[in-house]
């Protein structure tokens, strides 16, 4: 098993971090993985992406031009990586912002309204948290425990209060991935 | 003296008045005759000595005439890069705080080339000394013009006398690292007098003890001559010195405990 | 089971240091490895082992503390970026001509100049062929993944103290800036005085009666005496050569062409050539791990037996010519390269591949 995400939106949504706690998870689990974020100028309130890559082998390279599943959380990001993703492939987005939605037709692609969503729930700072669990819903590559795990090693020892919160937005995630065209 | 007393003869115990220090090497002096730098390789031999901090003292020789110091203290040394020597101490007494470590610098090493590691490792506070050689002159390199150069001096890269519209102002280096408070101790001594060996050696007694407290770095100039490179005789070097040196970088303590001397 | 962490590039280097039993770091900010050192302030490692971290006025400081520090025998290193390492090479070439060890860790980012901050491998010419004055050669090591970063500071100092020379982490800012797993190991503990006046005996950690006073230099007025101490360094070089190179060859048995990478580089061609391998193409790769000393014989034998080499760097063709000298004609060789922070993607190393070795 070899699973190579994009991850993107603004700088702020917790890109990096939703990317780190996957990844982390990963480790947890006993599975290579790697973590390459796109940094420099962009970092300062603009574009953020991060290539998150888990497998059972040994990783070759971090940097990818060709992704298994795109994560894209804003419009930018959209026109930079529909493109992307391999035919057959998964794209997950929240359509909060898109103007132009996705229009690829030989991929996979699930609408995740985490903004809306987290923002009801009184979740807004752990939105990111929401769009891993639509992720986790179709790719189960990690198990639940593994997350926990891998929640506990990301955050700052003063934030561990706020894993069930996180664990829950997971959960919420979960629920409401929904389709939007499927192949 | 009588000439036919023999070698021999007069290297008698009975007349023994005065030794080389022990911690300095059987290595001859490369100095020319006069100038300061062989009397303060004494004075430091001596205080080492005194002190019998032999094997806890470690040495740093910069770039300049004194580039070779390590070639006469019989204790440890590092020769450092050209102006580098503060920053090359500075880790040796992190790494060993229990050391004695000192710098040993020229005025182009310690105020032109190496300014940022003077007044960094001075604003630290670094518990170590700094025994800082003035002559106003690059002397190793032929005589060339040296940030303590005094204003009018003439040397082979101010022929026609320093210039301050053109090169700025002689230097005083001693003065703007005294009000840092990382300095506990700040002085400007001579060696050119009986009087002045004295008082320089009790300086750099004073900045090796210094050490101990672990209240900042100790700082002491000696203003010295170069009179290859001023083009005079000894004697006329440190006449020279004397009245013109002098009144522009004055001697005396300038900080003493951490407190300026008003 | 050993502790497993996700870290980035630049923690697992300033980790390793710790835990490697490291006497001293001293560095200045520069993006992007300034982690190192925020790391290693975060961590306190004054209180974890009495490791010394200062932060230093400039990279020349830097570098002289780590010549100040080394002279004493302790195991002392610094880290910057390519500017900062230009900064550092005067110190460098006197540590070199001193023979003293150290370990300096650049994470390069895209020249000339100022500059990028996004990576580069621009820097190889500096760092292989001697980026100060004088004759004297780095040992250089590239790692690859975040694993060899933590894992190269502890052989980094090895290979310094066995040899009394200097030896670079030349890493980039892909490795530098990414997250891997990191399997860490044990704390080691840090020399002390009486294991490094044994061992180090050259050291200034103060003069003992039984020996005469320790002089760290290098300078000798004496041009006959100075070309002894450059034949002694020289002759360290020799064998430096015979015994510590190292490489990793992948697929290369039944290669018909080989991608030539090292650092970043080299996990990119990885990719390249899995996708190779799925269109049919057989491909290897040839990863220098020391690029000085660099893997001469091996790229020599592995020229008789391919048809075409890529050598595939961050930057306009800098190991290249090593590699051209070391297969000696005997083989195709071209450069395929993006340079100013530009990361180059798989398919399109192997689309070079295809167009300049292949089709070429």
């Amino acid at each position: 098993m070899t699973e190579e995400i994009i991850i993107a939106g603004f700088g702020g949504q917790g890109v990096l971090s939703l990317g780190k706690i996957l990844a982390y998870s990963g480790v947890m689990q006993n599975k290579e993985v790697s973590w390459m974020p796109s940094y420099g100028p962009e970092m300062r309130g603009g574009t953020a992406n991060v290539t998150v890559i888990i497998s059972d082998e040994r990783i070759s390279s971090p940097v990818l031009n060709a992704f298994d599943t795109a994560i894209i959380l804003n419009q930018q990001s959209m026109d930079k990586f529909e493109k992307s993703v391999k035919p057959g492939g998964l794209l997950i987005y929240d359509p909060n912002g898109i103007t132009h939605h996705p229009l690829r037709k030989d991929i996979n692609i699930y609408q995740i309204d985490a903004t809306e969503e987290a923002t009801k729930a009184g979740l807004t700072k752990v939105f990111n948290m929401v769009v891993l669990g639509g992720f986790l819903k179709m790719k189960p590559i990690i198990a639940p425990e593994f997350i926990h795990k891998g929640l506990e090693k990301s955050l700052p020892k003063r934030h561990h209060g706020m894993i069930p919160a996180n664990e829950k937005a997971i959960e919420k995630g979960k629920e409401i991935l929904k389709p939007y065209h499927l192949v | 003296m009588s000439e036919n007393i023999t070698k021999e003869e007069l290297q008698q115990d009975e007349n023994l008045i005065y030794c080389k220090s022990k911690v300095l090497t059987d290595n001859e002096f490369h100095y020319c005759p006069g100038c300061g730098h062989g009397t303060v390789h004494r004075i430091i031999a001596e205080v080492v000595e005194e002190m019998g901090i032999q094997g806890q003292t470690i040495g740093v020789a910069p770039v300049g005439c004194s580039v070779l110091a390590y070639n006469y203290f019989d204790f440890d040394c590092q020769g450092a890069a050209h102006g580098r020597a503060p920053a090359v101490a500075t880790a040796i007494k992190r790494l060993l705080p229990d050391r004695y470590v000192f710098t040993y610098q020229g005025d182009g090493d310690l105020a032109a080339i190496g300014t940022a590691e003077t007044i960094h490792a001075c604003n630290r506070g670094e518990n170590i000394a700094i025994i800082f050689i003035n002559n106003g002159i690059y002397g190793m390199t032929g005589g060339q013009m040296a940030p303590t150069t005094l204003e009018g001096m003439k040397t082979a890269t101010s022929p026609y006398g320093r210039s301050i519209a053109d090169t700025g102002s002689p230097l005083r280096i001693t003065e703007m690292i005294a009000i840092l408070p990382g300095t506990h101790y700040v002085t400007r001594q001579a060696v050119h007098s009986p009087a002045a060996v004295r008082k320089t050696k009790k300086a750099i007694r004073k900045a090796f003890e210094n050490q101990d407290l672990k209240q900042g770095l100790s700082f002491i100039e000696i203003v010295s001559n170069c009179n290859s490179g001023w083009k005079m005789n000894p004697r006329q070097a440190n006449d020279w010195m004397v009245e013109h040196m002098f009144p522009y970088y004055p001697l005396g303590d300038i900080k003493v405990d951490g407190q300026l001397v008003k | 089971m050993k502790e497993l962490r996700l870290m980035k590039g630049n923690e697992a280097i300033a980790e390793g240091a710790i835990r490697a039993g490291a006497d001293g770091y001293f560095g200045y900010p520069i993006t992007p490895q300034s982690e190192i050192m925020e790391y290693l302030m975060a961590e306190k490692p004054k209180e974890r082992t009495g490791m010394v971290v200062l932060q230093a006025e400039s990279e020349t400081a830097s570098i002289n503390m780590v010549y100040g520090g080394a002279g004493c025998g302790k195991r002392v290193m610094t880290s910057s970026s390519s500017p900062g390492i230009s900064l550092m090479q005067e110190g460098l070439s006197y540590m070199a001509g001193a023979e003293l060890p150290c370990l300096v860790v650049n994470v390069v980012r895209g020249g000339p100049g100022l500059g990028t901050i996004q990576p580069s491998q621009a820097d190889y010419f500096q760092t292989v062929k001697g980026g100060g004055h004088g004759d004297y050669k780095l040992i250089t090591l590239a790692p690859a993944s975040v694993q060899e970063m933590y894992d190269f500071v502890s052989l980094g100092f090895e290979l310094a103290f066995k040899y009394r020379n200097p030896c670079m982490i030349l890493s980039d800012g892909v490795i530098g800036q990414m997250m891997e797993k990191v399997e860490i190991g044990d704390q080691e503990p840090r020399w002390s005085d009486a294991y490094i006046r044994e061992h180090h005996p050259w050291s200034t950690l103060g003069k003992t009666p039984d020996r005469p006073h320790n002089i760290i230099t290098s300078l000798e007025l004496e041009s006959s005496r100075q070309e002894k101490v450059n034949l002694k360094i020289q002759a360290k070089y020799r064998i430096l050569e015979t015994e510590e190179v190292r490489y990793e060859m992948i697929d290369c048995e039944d290669a018909d062409y080989v991608f030539v990478a090292y650092g970043s580089s080299a996990r990119i061609c990885q990719k390249a050539m899995e996708l190779g391998r799925e269109k049919g193409i057989k491909i290897g790769l040839l990863r220098p791990i020391t690029l000085y000393p660099f893997p001469v014989k091996v790229l020599h034998d592995l020229a008789g037996k391919t048809k075409g080499m890529l050598v595939v760097e961050m930057s306009a063709g800098q190991m290249i010519e090593d590699v051209k000298l070391a297969v000696e004609c005997r083989v195709h060789v071209e450069h395929y390269g993006r340079f100013g922070g530009i990361i180059p993607s798989p398919s399109e190393v192997l689309h070079a591949l295809e167009n300049q070795i292949i089709g070429g």
